[in-house]
C-alpha cells in the first residue's frame, strides 16, 4: 500500500481546485458558508481596522513629539488636533482596535480558518452562524466608523459613565456598534464551543487536541460568558442617553461606579479573549520549530482554561481607585496575582520545550521568541498594577499604557503575525521570503520596546495617560516613543507586504512543507473546498517523529507511508 | 489508522438524508450539535437578563422602601393571568416536540400555532398594561411625571375616544393591525395563486395576531370592569402612605428645614420611584423582545411542520426552538414575583 502514488495523491501538490478557486466571482465570497473564506474575509476586515486605527496611534504619536502637541496650532488647518480632536483619536484608536481588531483577530481571522481542519472536519458546526458573525462584524465595525465620521467620540474606549451620558458626541452610535461586535463574538464562541465538543473526529480525544485548540475553547467560554453582559450594559447605557432611566446617571440618584462594575466585568475577561489564543498560536510554534514534543501539554491545556476561569473574577482590579471598599480591592488583588501563575506555567513550559529542540530560526519562530519576551514584560508589569500600593501611584499613567501594551500588541498581534506566517503556506500555497520576513520581524520588536519601554519610565515618573500635552521633562521619552512608533509601523507595513506578495508571487508549497504534525497539514496547499480530498489520518499533534521528509515531493509525510527502507528509525521519546 | 479504512468511511457517510448539512456525518452528530449550540445560546441569554437582575438586586438593596411604593401601581391580576398564559404556551410547545419526535406534523402545526397565539395574547395584555401607565405619567426616572393622584390623559384620538381606551393603546396597535390585514391579504394571495401551503402559513401568522387583540381587549375589558385596575380607587388609598412617608422623613430631620426644601424632598422621593419603572421597563421591554422573537422563531417551525418536514431522526429544530421558548417563559417567571408581588 505505501505505494509512491497514494503518498503523491494523499501529500502532493493539489491539480485539481483549491477553495480560492473552487468558484468565482463577488457573490461566491459574500454568501460563502465556508469557513476558510469566511476566515480570510475575517483577516481582511481586521487588517484594515488595524490599518486605521494604527493611523490613529500614529497621529496620537506624532503629536505628542513636542510637549506642546505637535499639530496644536491653527496653522494645520484641517489637520488640526486641539484637546478635543485629541480626545477623539484616543477613543477611537482604543474602541477600533479593541473591538474591531484584537478580539477578533486571532479566533476569528486564523481560528475560522484552522479550527476545523485541525479537527480534521470539513467546516465548523454552524456555517450560516459563522457568516452571520461576520456580517455583525462589518455591521458594528461600520456603527464605530459611522461615529468616527459624524461627530468623533471622546469618551474613551470605555464608555464611563456620567461622562458618557452628558458628552455631545455619538456615544449611541459607537456603543451599538460595540453592542453588535459583541454578538458577533458571541456567535463565534458558541460555533467554536459546538465545534471542538461534538466534531473531533474518532480517535482524538481531548488531551490529543492541538493546544490551539484547547485555548480557543477557553477563549470562547468566555466569549459566551462574559459579552452578554457587555451587551445589556452598553444597551443599559443606550437607554440612559436615549431615555434616561437613571440607573447610571447621579443626577437622578443613580451609580456611575455601577456601570464600571458592568463594563469590567466584560472587558476583564476580554483581555483573555485577546491573549489566549495568542497562547495557543504560540504553543504550536514553539513546538513545530523545536521539532520537539510540547513540553507539559496538560499543564499548558488547563491554564487556559484556568485563566480563562480566574479571569472572571479579578474585574474589581480595574477600580482601586474608584471608590470600592478596601476589603474587596484586597480581595481583587490577591485573585489577580493568582493568574500569574497559569500564565507562568505556560511560559514555563515554551522554554523547557525548546531546550534541546532543533531549532528553526524562521519567521514564524522569530516571533513566538519576541512573543516570549515581549510577554513577560507584559504580565509581570501586570503584577506591579495589581499590588494595591504601587497602583495607587501607577493608576492612570503611561505605565498602564505601557502595560497593556505589551500584553496587546506585544502579544496578541505579535503571535498573530507569527501564526500569519505559519500557516499562510496552508492558506495560500505559497512561500513567504523568509529573509525579508526576519527583517520585518525585528523591525516590529524593535519599533515596538522603542514605543514602549519608555513609557513604563515615564508613567512611574508620572506622566498621566490621555493628555494632549505635557510637561517639557516627559518630552525625551515621548519623542523616543514617537520614533520607535513610526519603526513599528513600518515594521508592519512590511511584514504585511511580504505576506501579500508570497500570497501573490511566492514559490508553491506541498502539503507540509514544516513537519507540522496537526492535521491541517494533512490537506494538500491551498486546501480544496471540503478541506480534505481523504478522511485525514488521526495522529498525536506534537509526534513529529512520526513524520519524514520525503524528496520527491517536497513535503514531510507519515513515516507509515514511506518505504521503510529508507527511512530512518524512530527516535526514543524524548521529554 | 489504515488508509482503506479511512477511505472506505469517507464514502460511507454519503447517505445523507434530506436536512443532514454536509458536514455532518451522522443526524445524531448534527442533532447533538444543534442542541449544544442552543444550550449554550440560553446561557448566553441568561447572563444578557443577568446585568437587570444585578441592576433590581442592588436598587431593592439599597431603597427598599421605592419598590414597596411603586409595585402597587402593577396589576397582579393581569400578571397572573400573563403567568398562566405564558406555562400553557410551554406545555404546548413541549407537547409539540413530542409530536414531532413521532413525525406528527399536523399535531405539531397546531400546538405551535397555539403557542404562538398564547404569545400574542401576552403581548397584548403587556399593551394594556403599558398604556395605562403611561396614561398616568409612570414613565422611566427621567420622564417620571405621576403626581400620585391616578388621574389619567384624556383620549385625543377619534378612534381612542370612541373604543374608550387609550391613546398609547391604539398607537401600540397599529403594526399589529398593519400585520394582520398584511397577512391577511398574504394568505388569500396564496390560495388564489394555488399555494395552500403558504396560505396556510399566513392563514395562521392572521390567527397570531388575533391574538394580540383578543390579549388587549380581554385587559382593556378587565380594566374597565375593576375601575381602572391599577390606580382606580383600590390602589389610590395604596399610594397614600407614599406621601405620608416623605412627609415623616422630613420631620425627623428637625424643624429647621424651610418649606421649599420639604417641597423637594417629597418630590425627590416620587421620583425616585421612577428608577422601579426604568427596571421594570427595561426587563419587561427586553422580555417582550424575546417573547416577538420566540413568536418569528415558532412561525418557521410552524411552517416547516405545514411541510412535513418533521421525522423521528429529525426534529432538532423544533426542540432547540422549544427550549428558547421555555427559557422565554422561565424568565418571565422570575420577573413576575420579582416585580408584582414585593408585599
Amino acid at each position: 500500500m505505501a505505494t509512491a502514488d497514494v503518498r503523491r495523491e494523499l501529500f502532493g501538490h493539489a491539480e485539481q481546485t483549491n477553495y480560492l478557486t473552487h468558484s468565482r466571482g463577488f457573490l461566491s465570497w459574500a454568501l460563502t458558508l465556508d469557513h476558510k473564506r469566511i476566515g480570510i474575509m475575517y483577516l481582511v476586515g481586521v487588517s484594515a481596522a488595524l490599518i486605521i486605527a494604527g493611523i490613529f496611534a500614529l497621529m496620537l504619536r506624532a503629536h505628542l513629539y513636542y510637549a506642546n502637541g505637535t499639530f496644536a496650532d491653527a496653522s494645520w488647518g484641517l489637520l488640526q488636533v486641539d484637546n478635543a480632536r485629541y480626545n477623539q483619536l484616543f477613543t477611537l484608536h482604543g474602541a477600533i482596535m479593541v473591538f474591531s481588531f484584537i478580539i477578533p483577530s486571532i479566533p476569528a481571522a486564523l481560528g475560522n480558518f484552522v479550527l476545523p481542519m485541525m479537527l480534521g472536519a470539513k467546516d465548523v458546526a454552524f456555517p450560516r452562524l459563522n457568516l452571520a458573525s461576520f456580517y455583525l462584524w462589518v455591521i458594528g465595525t461600520g456603527f464605530l466608523v459611522a461615529a468616527l465620521l459624524t461627530t468623533g467620540l471622546d469618551t474613551g474606549w470605555t464608555f464611563y459613565t456620567p461622562y458618557s451620558i452628558r458628552t455631545s458626541t455619538h456615544v449611541v452610535f459607537a456603543t451599538f456598534g460595540a453592542f453588535v461586535l459583541g454578538f458577533s463574538s458571541i456567535f463565534t464562541g458558541i460555533n467554536f464551543l459546538v465545534t471542538i465538543n461534538t466534531m473531533r473526529p474518532r480517535g482524538m480525544d481531548w488531551f490529543h487536541m492541538p493546544l490551539f485548540l484547547w485555548a480557543l475553547y477557553a477563549t470562547a467560554i468566555i466569549q459566551v460568558l462574559a459579552t452578554p453582559v457587555l451587551g445589556i450594559t452598553l444597551l443599559l447605557l443606550i437607554a440612559e442617553r436615549v431615555m434616561g432611566i437613571g440607573i447610571f446617571d447621579p443626577d437622578m440618584g443613580g451609580d456611575p461606579v455601577l456601570f464600571q462594575h458592568f463594563f469590567w466585568f466584560y472587558s476583564h475577561p476580554a483581555v483573555y479573549i485577546m491573549i489566549l489564543p495568542a497562547m495557543g498560536v504560540i504553543s504550536e510554534l514553539i513546538s513545530v520549530y523545536s521539532q520537539k514534543r510540547i513540553f507539559g501539554y496538560t499543564f499548558i491545556a488547563f491554564s487556559s482554561v484556568a485563566i480563562a476561569l480566574l479571569g472572571f473574577l479579578v474585574w474589581g482590579h480595574h477600580m482601586f481607585t474608584s471608590g470600592q471598599s478596601v476589603v474587596m480591592s484586597m480581595i481583587f488583588s490577591a485573585i489577580t496575582f493568582s493568574v500569574a501563575i497559569p500564565s507562568a506555567v505556560k511560559v514555563f513550559n515554551w522554554l523547557a520545550t525548546l531546550y534541546k529542540g532543533s531549532i528553526l530560526l524562521s519567521t514564524p519562530m522569530c516571533y513566538a521568541l519576541s512573543f516570549i519576551f515581549l510577554f513577560g514584560i507584559g504580565g509581570l508589569t501586570g503584577l506591579f498594577l495589581g499590588a494595591l500600593a504601587t497602583d495607587i501611584h501607577l493608576h492612570d499613567t503611561y505605565f498602564v499604557v505601557a502595560h497593556f501594551h505589551y500584553v496587546m500588541v506585544g502579544g496578541t498581534l505579535t503571535a498573530l503575525f507569527g501564526g500569519l506566517f505559519h500557516w499562510w503556506p496552508k492558506m495560500f500555497g505559497r512561500m513567504y521570503d523568509d529573509f525579508l520576513g526576519r527583517i520585518g520581524c525585528f523591525l516590529v520588536f524593535l519599533g515596538f520596546n522603542l514605543t514602549f519601554f519608555p513609557q513604563f519610565v515615564m508613567g512611574s515618573r508620572g506622566m498621566p495617560r490621555r493628555y494632549a500635552t505635557y510637561d517639557l521633562e516627559f518630552q525625551v521619552f515621548h519623542q523616543w516613543s514617537t520614533i520607535g512608533a513610526f519603526v513599528l509601523g513600518i515594521g508592519i507595513v512590511l511584514s504585511f507586504g511580504v505576506l501579500i506578495y508570497a500570497a501573490l508571487y511566492g514559490r508553491k508549497v506541498t502539503g507540509n512543507p514544516f513537519g507540522a504534525a496537526s492535521l491541517e497539514w494533512q490537506s494538500s496547499s491551498p486546501p480544496s473546498f471540503h478541506n480534505f480530498d481523504h478522511k485525514p489520518i488521526i495522529n498525536d499533534p506534537y509526534d513529529f517523529d512520526s513524520l519524514v521528509y520525503d524528496e520527491t515531493l517536497d513535503s514531510f509525510v507519515l513515516r507509515e507511508f514511506m518505504d521503510p527502507k529508507q527511512v530512518p528509525e524512530r527516535q526514543p521519546v524524548a521529554h | 489508522m489504515a488508509l482503506a479504512e479511512s477511505t472506505q468511511e469517507h464514502h460511507e457517510h454519503h447517505e445523507h438524508g434530506e436536512f443532514i448539512a454536509h458536514h455532518f456525518d451522522t443526524p445524531e452528530q448534527q442533532f447533538d450539535s444543534g442542541k449544544l449550540g442552543i444550550w449554550i445560546f440560553l446561557v448566553t441569554e441568561v447572563l444578557f437578563f443577568s446585568g437587570l437582575f444585578v441592576a433590581y438586586t442592588l436598587w431593592r438593596y439599597h431603597h427598599p422602601q421605592i419598590f414597596e411604593q411603586a409595585h402597587v401601581h402593577l396589576d397582579k391580576y393581569l400578571g397572573a393571568a400573563n403567568t398562566v398564559v405564558l406555562l400553557f404556551s410551554s406545555l404546548t410547545i413541549a407537547w409539540g416536540v413530542r409530536c414531532a419526535q413521532l413525525g406528527k406534523n399536523q399535531a405539531v402545526a397546531i400546538l405551535t400555532l397555539i403557542t404562538m397565539v398564547c404569545a400574542a395574547i401576552f403581548i397584548g395584555v403587556k399593551a394594556v398594561e403599558y398604556s395605562h401607565k403611561w396614561d398616568m405619567g409612570i414613565l422611566v426616572r427621567s420622564a417620571f411625571t405621576y403626581d400620585g393622584s391616578g388621574h389619567h390623559h384624556e383620549a385625543t384620538l377619534p378612534i381612542a375616544k370612541s373604543l374608550g381606551v387609550s391613546d398609547w393603546l391604539i398607537w401600540l396597535s397599529i403594526v399589529p393591525t398593519i400585520l394582520l390585514v398584511g397577512f391577511a391579504f398574504l394568505s388569500t394571495f396564496m390560495y388564489l395563486t394555488q399555494k395552500p401551503l403558504w396560505g396556510k402559513f399566513w392563514a395562521g401568522m392572521v390567527v397570531t395576531i388575533g391574538g394580540y387583540f383578543l390579549g388587549a381587549i380581554a385587559g382593556h375589558i378587565y380594566m374597565k370592569v375593576t375601575d381602572g385596575g391599577v390606580g382606580g380607587k383600590h390602589v389610590r388609598a395604596h399610594s397614600e402612605p407614599l406621601v405620608l412617608l416623605a412627609a415623616s422623613d422630613e420631620q425627623k430631620h428637625g424643624d429647621d428645614h424651610d418649606h421649599a426644601q420639604d417641597h423637594t424632598a417629597k418630590q425627590k422621593l416620587d421620583r425616585d420611584i421612577g428608577i422601579f419603572f426604568s427596571i421594570y421597563y427595561c426587563m419587561t421591554g427586553l422580555h417582550a423582545i424575546h417573547i416577538i422573537a420566540g413568536i418569528v422563531a415558532l412561525s418557521w417551525i410552524f411552517y416547516r411542520s405545514l411541510a412535513n418536514h418533521w421525522r423521528p431522526d429529525y426534529f432538532g429544530p423544533v426542540d432547540y426552538v422549544g427550549l428558547y421558548w421555555h427559557l422565554v417563559d422561565l424568565i418571565w417567571i422570575y420577573l413576575f414575583p420579582m416585580l408584582y408581588l414585593i408585599d
